[in-house]
């Protein structure tokens, strides 16, 4: 194999595991501050793809100019399903409850989205879906750039809230303890919901770049869930660098092994990664060793 | 107690236990006898992927099944028993797909099975209803694992994939040296059902001289195939032949190679292209044109029973979701066909051993009887394979969807060849 294919599965894999990392960070941010693993964001991701699709297919509405309008509205889904369904859950088995409610949460999205579009595929279109330009001898798809840029750029904005702002400093204190928080005045409810709409809010623009790169229907969550679910318990769970590292390293990976060895091992090499990893780390590359006190 | 009488205790228990299971079996047989009331009406059960990967051509069998049942419950049923399907999901899970049947079987006692969707799957239910002394009639279960089971009661009506590409690769190897493409690529998910396909094909054509400039197998749990098919593209062959086994595979390759500003001259997928409109959904139509494809079956069939069936389903599903206008015989899911096919096999069956005993069908299936279907003419041998109806493929040509070869067939049209670039 030539070292320009090896070039090409570095390329897509930074540019392809960038939106993989958006879409984990959302996991791994309702998880670091409320303890909740929100298995429902891989239909929330396909949700924010339908939401795209509709508004382009209905209302011409291109797929990038689009988010402006899908992402306010997942963030409403969001804290409305953290106020009726999460908020509800108490006492010590509310993390394993926690799965079996959003787990819920997700076949009662699926089962509207099959009735709502059926279950034929669909695929986002706009004309920078199928093209590439060419620089220094190697082929760019526009949509993996515009994609990458949109991903860094979000997580850009999360980092500067996290690190910049008084908000940003509520959720760092909750993220390291919960009850310390509380006793100097944070309102940790209120931070909760709005992490939870946030989490959720970045699924849109994740869901607008999967669904221009994949064809997709609801189904096709539960792939999407396997694989955030590895991100972030590969980057550590609740750490936002740890889903930007695990989500890049885990596509590129499978890229260069699918291409450089066989694609039969691309899968697997990952996971044979994250199990050594987690053999010396069990908190993931970036996760925390001490357990956080709630 | 000693362990004489504990060796005794567990005997006696296992011997209740077996006693159980085997009056379990023979009073789940005893709806299988062929009996049933006047008015009562005859349910089949079936599991079908309602959700997760074949969520797509699930929800395409469970149309052609209900469709059917519809055209013969209109007809007055099954020997005057109205039908009744039994579907339940089995999520894509081969797991799930043993349960379900044998839930249906045991618990629900339905009176006969068809099949669910995928190799992967049916041969995993039929083990289980063959248990039962239950016939399995299934469409979708075309790859060798299931024939090479040793099972009885197994029946595909669809002709089994092994040769699908014979067609093509009789067509690539003879064109003319001046024209037939130099180099081609093999690239296969690991599917019970795309690697036999691909394997006999890479058999065929290898002896003709065409270069192979790639040949891999993918994991059929990939949701990532840019690397894979920038791979394919760096290597610039001419032909391009992909095991797939849905469209989001296909989409997914076409979407790299465009993106990758290559286009092979030939590019044949084992499953996909003949989806209908969903197919053409995902890829739009400009980019569908040149794209091949492997079926015993297209909407524009020329067989009479295919065309009342087609004209059927556009009056029922014409302008919904599945089926949006226009809904031409082109869009028709080859899916819709097979299920189809399956509940007309039945219904002959039936109605040739009067009644709805499974062990009397089976042999009746077994006796080297020539059936009809809307997919052409129904012959099992011994394993349960058709071997009577004729591999074709078929080409997307602009908005249509037609049969290219064997180029011998009456219906045949040129292949489209090279293949047109992409269209955006």
């Amino acid at each position: 194999m030539n070292s320009t294919a090896l070039i090409h599965a570095l390329i897509d894999g930074v540019l392809t595991g960038s939106v993989y990392a958006l879409m984990a960070t959302g996991l791994t941010l309702i998880f670091g501050v409320m303890d909740i693993i929100n298995v429902a964001q891989g239909i929330l991701v396909i949700l924010g793809a339908y939401l795209s699709y509709a508004l382009s297919v209905h209302f011409g509405i291109d797929l990038f100019a689009g988010l402006l309008i899908t992402i306010p509205t997942l963030f409403v889904v969001g804290v409305v399903v953290e106020r009726v369904f999460i908020t509800r859950l108490k006492g010590p088995e509310r993390t394993a409850m926690s799965i079996l409610v959003t787990y819920a949460l997700s076949l009662v999205i699926e089962g509207a989205l099959n009735m709502i579009f059926s279950v034929n595929d669909v695929q986002l279109q706009a004309w920078y879906v199928d093209r590439s330009f060419l620089l220094f001898g190697v082929y760019f798809p526009y949509i993996y750039v515009f994609g990458f840029i949109l991903a860094a750029g979000l997580l850009a904005a999360l980092y500067v809230m996290l690190y910049r702002t008084r908000f940003g400093a509520s959720i760092r204190a909750s993220l390291a303890d919960q009850t310390a928080a509380a006793l100097v005045g944070i309102d940790v409810k209120r931070v909760a919901t709005l992490c939870f709409g946030i989490g959720v809010a970045v699924t849109a623009a994740g869901g607008m770049v999967y669904g221009a790169t994949n064809t997709f229907n609801a189904s096709t969550s539960y792939d999407l869930i396997t694989r955030l679910l590895t991100i972030i318990v590969l980057g550590g769970m609740g750490s936002l660098g740890g889903a930007l590292l695990a989500g890049i390293l885990m596509v590129t990976l499978e890229d260069v092994v699918a291409v450089m060895w066989s694609p039969v091992w691309s899968t697997m090499s990952f996971f044979i990664v994250l199990v050594i990893v987690l053999s010396l780390r069990p908190q993931g590359i970036f996760g925390k060793q001490t357990a956080r006190v709630a | 107690m000693n362990r004489k009488g504990k060796l005794f205790r567990a005997l006696g228990v296992a011997s209740v236990a077996g006693a159980s299971m085997l009056l379990m079996v023979t009073q789940s047989g005893a709806s299988s006898s062929g009996t049933l009331a006047k008015g009562a009406p005859v349910t089949i059960g079936i599991s079908l992927s309602l959700s997760g990967d074949f969520s797509a051509d699930g929800q395409a069998y469970q149309q052609g099944y209900e469709l059917w049942a519809d055209s013969v419950n209109a007809s007055g049923g099954l020997l005057g028993h109205k039908v009744v399907l039994d579907i339940v999901s089995d999520a894509s899970s081969p797991t799930q797909v043993v349960t379900n049947y044998q839930d249906l079987i045991s618990v629900k006692h339905v009176n006969l099975t068809f099949g669910p969707f995928s190799t992967l799957l049916t041969l995993p239910a039929a083990q289980a209803v063959n248990r039962y002394g239950y016939a399995m009639l299934e469409g979708a279960g075309g790859g060798p694992s299931v024939f090479q089971a040793g099972l009885k009661n197994v029946f595909d009506v669809t002709l089994p994939v092994s040769y699908d590409l014979a067609p093509f690769a009789k067509w690539l190897t003879t064109l003319p040296a001046s024209t037939r493409p130099k180099t081609i690529a093999y690239v296969t998910s690991n599917d019970p059902f795309t690697q036999p396909v691909v394997q006999v094909a890479q058999k065929l054509i290898g002896k003709s001289g065409i270069k192979t400039v790639y040949n891999k197998v993918f994991p059929a749990e990939a949701t990532d195939y840019t690397a894979i098919a920038d791979a394919v593209a760096a290597t610039k062959p001419q032909v391009v032949v992909l095991g797939s086994v849905d469209v989001p595979t296909v989409s997914a390759f076409m979407q790299a190679f465009e993106q990758a500003h290559f286009t092979p001259k030939v590019f044949v997928a084992t499953a996909g292209p003949d989806q209908g409109q969903a197919f053409i959904s995902a890829v739009g139509a400009g980019n569908a044109s040149g794209m091949m494809v492997p079926n015993s079956w297209y909407g524009s069939s020329p067989i009479a029973s295919s065309k009342a069936m087609v004209a059927a389903y556009i009056k029922k599903d014409g302008g919904t979701k599945v089926c949006t206008n226009p809904c031409t015989p082109a869009s028709v899911n080859a899916d819709i066909a097979e299920a189809y096919s399956v509940g007309e096999v039945m219904a002959q069956a039936v109605k040739a051993t009067g009644g709805f005993n499974n062990a009397a069908i089976i042999k009746y299936l077994h006796s080297g009887v020539t059936l009809t279907s809307v997919q052409g003419s129904v012959k099992f041998n011994a394993l349960g394979e058709n071997l009577a109806q004729t591999a074709y493929t078929f080409q997307w040509q602009g908005a249509k969807f037609v049969e290219v070869n064997p180029t011998t067939d009456k219906g045949a049209v040129p292949v489209l060849f090279p293949k047109p670039a992409w269209a955006s």
